[in-house]
């Protein structure tokens, strides 16, 4: 047949065709499909049928061909033994567990240490912070944004070095664990608009900016007596307290009040008075039902030294 | 192809038949050359994973492609996967130098270098040894199925199996450090990976090299097909000296009264005795004499067995040779043609940037990124912070220490955290979260461009400087009060 199919290649390199003749000399084209095509057509089927051997295949009823040899093994969290049938969910979870455990002993290792230890050591400090920066977006990021910046008037900044409940590791570690209450009562029905106005004028003073002199002494008195009764909380100096969450108004940082962005005297003392005159009521929730120990730990490394920390 | 054919279906076929080729063997000067070409390839191929080479950091084997390390080690030289362009480099010099030899000497690619063609002949080899000559093979082929030809023809194809074996795992042990992975994979622990290259290359080899043979070539090798476009009439070519071979009346056996070539010019006889021994040997099944055909790999048995032929029957060697169109017409054959200068220069360009590339490659790959979120930051004594992420990769075969430092940022601070030198174990990255703070009065411009700089501790010609920007927004050095004092 090969000798016989060359002689006619050569001879007349002509189409087959299906041999049948119609009304005498109407004939059909054959092209026959490739070989190497139908061969590989033949190899989908015979793959196809190991397949079924192999993988879950043909529903039966409610039930289905499991397939052989394809069991899926795993030891879950809490120490139970799965073995099931191949299937992508199975495998899934087997991957993910793998994965866990692979981590385990690193994440071992921060739990072990305290957190003076994670930051002394570059290797912990460079596995905490890789794994505190995607804890901080999945769960901080959406209040305090990406990288910490926060949202003046909503959110602390946690990238500055200015903390209004302490920047030790302690002291954030405790911020996270069990949240905080950022309360400051509104003066509206305590002062006048003039004696707003005059605390506004003594608190832009403590920052060094240049204040009417006989306003701000007006409104130091309001301050540091007991008809403000501001010092309280922020103390005489200004300073505020970390233990009620009190922000220290003589520096340059400022979360409520946007003064670095008001141009003239008149809009920073607006938007401080904005402040006073309403009050502040700012919640951080508890986090310690939703975060382990540890990754609170990491958490409280990573914010620390985003802001150069304390 | 319009024809239509009235001829009974199952006598013709829409695909070309492979017609069965018997090479002959040959001895000559190319012959040798190529037995020689075929020796040092497979040298090279299968002991170069064995060969050891010291390395304080990494296996100690000399040529190593781990993809798991994301290193190839070649001898001295280690690739990390970001320097992946020196192979694009690499991979466009060996393309221009195939067009730039292809454009002086044809397919002597094809002919002697190429694995299709080294596979090819041993396997014939092997297919010589075990069922002899030619003609004993044609026989074979021929015979009826007795043991003889079970055994010969088993025989033949159980040594192309291992010989493609041996191949396939040849090159897997590239991958691997070959000792152990020699082991793992006659134990069955290697990884599933070894095993589907062997397998793989076990069976392509086997195909390519046992079965398919010049068809490759013919029908499936692109560059077969697109070389024609690299030819020109001064190229040089495998060819039959026509003019000598056919005299007047074309060629002739050498009978009684041909035999002298004095006679044969006479009669008008061409030198060409007809004896078919350069189709013989041919590994591609095609005749010389009807001029440059696609099919030919320009391997030169042709010339070895005509060679033969003429001083066996004392005519001049050469009636097939190697010679070009220009040559054959009478000229002579022009190298320096625009084509191969655009290319030999081009090639050059490429070779020296490779080569440069490789020469002032950086011990370290630095990275200096501004985090962007935030921005910048104002600190409690009014100073404004940019924060930056710098990423040292340490490529070189020792741990490093380094200390970085500032440039062109006049009244700034550099904050490195809680470590002012940074340790990188050979191999090995780290990324630095640094700080830089800048009081406000010092702030002239929105941005400031200023460098980094890092510097090895233990080398101090190790030095690395990096650009960056500071960023401060005007309104806030206006407006900030330690600025307007």
């Amino acid at each position: 047949m090969a000798t016989d199919s060359n002689k006619s290649q050569s001879k007349k390199s002509a189409v087959q065709t299906t041999g049948h003749a119609w009304d005498g000399d109407i004939q059909e084209f054959n092209n026959p499909l490739p070989n190497w095509w139908v061969w590989a057509f033949y190899a989908t089927i015979v793959f196809a049928l190991i397949y079924w051997v192999f993988y879950p295949a043909w529903p039966i009823g409610r039930d289905y061909t499991k397939g052989v040899m394809n069991d899926i093994e795993y030891t879950t969290a809490d120490g139970k033994q799965v073995k099931r049938h191949w299937n992508t969910r199975s495998l899934f979870e087997k991957n993910m567990r793998e994965a866990t455990l692979a981590q385990q002993k690193y994440l071992d290792q921060l739990a072990s240490s305290s957190i003076e230890e994670i930051a002394k050591d570059e290797e912990k400090s460079n596995f905490a912070y890789s794994m505190a920066k995607v804890l901080f977006a999945d769960n901080c990021a959406a209040c305090h944004q990406a990288g910490g910046a926060g949202v003046i008037g909503s959110y602390p900044n946690l990238a500055d070095d200015d903390w209004l409940w302490g920047g030790k590791f302690e002291q954030i570690k405790t911020s996270i664990t069990g949240g905080r209450n950022g309360i400051m009562p509104s003066f509206q029905a305590k002062l006048t608009a003039a004696q707003l106005d005059d605390v506004a004028e003594f608190v832009l003073s403590l920052s060094k900016h240049e204040t009417d002199a006989a306003k701000t002494a007006r409104g130091k008195e309001i301050f540091t007596g007991q008809k403000g009764g501001c010092f309280y909380c922020h103390t005489k100096a200004g300073t505020g307290s970390t233990t009620s969450g009190a922000a220290n108004l003589t520096d340059s940082v400022w979360t409520l009040a946007n003064v670095p962005a008001a141009d003239t005297l008149e809009a920073k003392k607006a938007a401080v008075k904005a402040v006073i005159k309403h009050g502040v009521n700012r919640k951080m929730p508890a986090w310690d039902k939703r975060l382990t120990e540890t990754q609170i730990k990491i958490l409280a490394f990573y914010v620390h030294q985003l802001g150069g920390g304390k | 192809m319009s024809e239509v054919a009235t001829s009974q279906p199952e006598s013709s076929s829409a695909q070309q038949q492979r017609i069965p080729i018997y090479p002959r063997s040959v001895k000559g000067f190319y012959r040798r050359i190529k037995s020689s070409i075929v020796i040092l390839a497979y040298s090279v191929y299968f002991l170069l994973p064995w060969l050891r080479w010291d390395r304080e950091n990494g296996p100690s084997q000399a040529v190593i492609f781990d993809i798991n390390a994301r290193r190839f080690d070649i001898f001295d030289l280690t690739i990390y996967a970001q320097d992946i362009f020196w192979l694009a480099l690499f991979l466009a010099f060996a393309a221009l130098f195939l067009f730039f030899i292809t454009g002086i000497a044809g397919r002597v690619f094809c002919g002697y270098f190429c694995f299709q063609t080294l596979w090819t002949d041993v396997f014939m080899h092997i297919e010589h040894w075990v069922q002899g000559e030619r003609p004993a093979r044609i026989r074979l082929a021929k015979s009826k199925w007795t043991a003889e030809k079970i055994f010969k023809i088993g025989l033949t194809h159980f040594l192309w199996l291992l010989v493609a074996f041996l191949t396939g795992l040849a090159f897997t042990l590239y991958w691997g450090n070959a000792p152990d992975l020699i082991v793992d994979i006659f134990t069955f622990n290697a990884p599933l990976a070894a095993g589907v290259t062997i397998l793989f290359l076990t069976l392509t080899t086997y195909v390519m090299a046992g079965i398919a043979r010049e068809q490759v070539c013919t029908y499936m090798c692109p560059y077969a097909r697109f070389q024609s476009a690299m030819f020109d009439s001064d190229t040089i070519i495998v060819a039959y000296d026509s003019v000598r071979g056919e005299g007047k009346k074309g060629r002739h056996k050498p009978s009684k009264e041909l035999i002298k070539r004095e006679n044969r010019q006479q009669q008008g006889y061409g030198d060409c005795v007809d004896c078919g021994y350069c189709v013989q040997v041919c590994p591609t099944g095609i005749d010389i004499r009807n001029g440059l055909q696609y099919q030919c790999i320009t391997c030169a048995l042709c010339i070895d067995a005509c060679d033969t032929i003429m001083d066996s029957v004392g005519y001049p060697k050469g009636l097939i040779r190697y010679s070009s169109e220009n040559e054959a017409q009478g000229g002579k054959t022009n190298i320096f043609k625009p084509r191969t200068i655009v290319y030999g220069l081009v090639m050059v360009v490429i070779a020296v940037l490779f080569f440069w590339g490789l020469t002032t490659r950086s011990v370290v790959d630095i990275s200096v990124r501004q985090v962007r979120q935030p921005l910048f930051v104002m600190l409690s004594n009014g100073d404004i912070q940019n924060r930056y992420d710098i990423k040292i990769n340490n490529k070189a075969a020792k741990p490093m220490t380094l200390v970085v430092s500032l440039r062109g940022l006049q009244g700034a601070k550099l904050d490195l955290g809680r470590f002012d030198k940074v340790h990188i174990a050979a191999g090995g990255s780290s990324t630095l979260h640094v700080n830089v703070r800048m009081p406000t009065k010092e702030i002239t411009r929105e941005n400031q461009d200023f460098e980094f700089i890092i510097s090895n501790l233990n080398k101090k010609d190790n030095l690395w400087i990096h650009e960056s920007n500071f960023f401060a927004p005007k309104k806030y050095i206006k407006q900030s009060p330690q600025g307007a004092q």
